[in-house]
């Protein structure tokens, strides 16, 4: 079909049409979620975890993951008798396919997960130039893939790593809380899928949550408190070589 | 030009403004940039950017609409209650069904036409319980090369009751304080 004058003309409103669908997004997938009523955080109970991978391999799978990339992943800590200030870390694949047994088993060896810690003064949104990423008023570091340049900048802001570029879209991703499960009123993949609970999502804003009896009874961390980031993933027995 | 309230200008005000034009022209410049600012933000900026926040709103829904993979226990639970009694009876009772059988959520709204794949439990049960000295002490672990020498681990044991019923008779004739669930 030629393009004249007339249909040009036809054809531009149309498009502006359907651009404003496209800017306007898909409708409420949870009318009864109310984004006020909630401030998620995370658990991490470290002495509970084995290292057996299931979050990763579930967050990989249920949030299309590129191989090679992670949203979390799980470092294995070996701190010597005697070096306590050079701890060891491992991450062989992410530790989505588990760990080999030590090399060496003296000194301590544990595991850590990690993820996004859903800063409340998170770094990565404040250098983001057009606002593709954001903290959102239930308490959880969004990336806008719409809207995102893929310029890097919260790639390098993020303290914790938690950041990359996804090379089929070259948009920023990082762990999106699974808010598309957490607004339905389901757990995270990784705390669904982990068998000893070592992973706990939670909200902080629902008073029944066992979280609040958790932080009252326990000693618990976050990662580099001294960055001022507000993190809300908590550690229990988070161990001082942690970095 | 006639001065307001009919006081004299003074002669610097006169030659300032003796010619207004280009003030009306500079104001027209100034008009026709703004409108054209205005309506090129309406029409670029998306319609929920500000609604929370510097950043669209819309990102949220748009967010929150991507389909489960995982389907949750919960949906588990409600076809497969003899599992869940079974589960009950040993420490495999705090595994949630998708940690061993994978992401369900297309078995759980289609149970007819997707099936779930058989386990080979030699690699799944392998995944947690091999040894490993950064494993907590209390978690139960074996080398499997040692232990099973590779055969299936439910040619012995039950997954979803792991512990040998043989054993757990045993233990019990002999009085040990030994029970199920105590780490």
């Amino acid at each position: 079909m030629d393009i004249t004058r007339r249909r040009l003309l036809v054809l531009l409103p149309a498009a502006a049409v359907a651009w404003k669908y496209v800017l306007a997004g898909t409708p409420e997938a949870s009318p009864n979620y109310h984004l006020t009523d909630h401030w998620w955080s995370m658990l991490i109970d470290i002495p509970k975890c084995i290292g057996c991978g299931s979050c990763v391999r579930a967050c990989s799978e249920e949030n299309d993951v590129p191989e090679g990339f992670y949203r979390t992943w799980i470092e294995r800590y070996h701190v010597s008798d005697w070096r306590i200030e050079r701890p060891e870390v491992e991450s062989p694949n992410g530790g989505k396919q588990g760990f080999p047994p030590n090399a060496d088993v003296s000194g301590k060896n544990f595991f850590v997960p990690k993820l996004c810690n859903h800063c409340a003064d998170s770094p990565c949104t404040q250098v983001c130039p057009v606002g593709a990423t954001f903290v959102t008023p239930d308490g959880v570091v969004l990336v806008d893939k719409n809207y995102c340049l893929g310029c890097r900048y919260c790639v390098q802001a993020c303290p914790y790593g938690c950041r990359f570029i996804n090379p089929k879209t070259n948009t920023a991703e990082k762990c999106s809380l699974c808010y598309h499960r957490i607004t339905k009123g389901l757990t995270t993949a990784c705390c669904e899928v982990c068998p000893t609970g070592a992973r706990q999502l939670a909200d902080l804003k629902n008073p029944k949550d066992p979280i609040h009896e958790f932080l009252k009874t326990h000693t618990v961390q976050v990662l580099k408190p001294q960055m001022a980031t507000g993190a809300k993933t908590f550690y229990n027995g988070l161990d001082g070589s942690v970095r | 030009m006639a001065a307001p309230y009919g006081r004299p200008l003074c002669a610097g005000y006169r030659t300032l403004f003796k010619d207004i034009e280009h003030l009306v022209r500079l104001i027209a410049v100034i008009a026709i940039a703004l409108a054209a600012f205005v309506i090129l933000r309406a029409a670029v900026v998306p319609a929920s950017f500000g609604q929370y926040g510097h950043y669209r709103g819309a990102a949220l829904p748009e967010t929150a609409a991507r389909p489960i993979a995982f389907a949750g226990h919960e949906a588990c639970e409600a076809c497969h209650s003899d599992v869940v009694d079974q589960k009950k009876q040993g420490r495999h009772v705090v595994v949630a069904c998708e940690a061993c059988h994978g992401a369900l959520a297309k078995h759980a709204d289609d149970p007819a036409s997707v099936t779930p794949p058989k386990l080979n439990t030699a690699i799944v049960c392998a995944r947690c319980h091999e040894a490993n000295s950064a494993k907590p002490k209390g978690f139960p672990q074996v080398v499997t090369a040692d232990h099973s020498g590779g055969i299936a681990c439910d040619t012995c044991h039950q997954p979803h009751r792991p512990k040998i019923e043989a054993e757990t008779e045993a233990k019990s004739e002999a009085k040990t304080t030994k029970t199920e669930g105590k780490k």
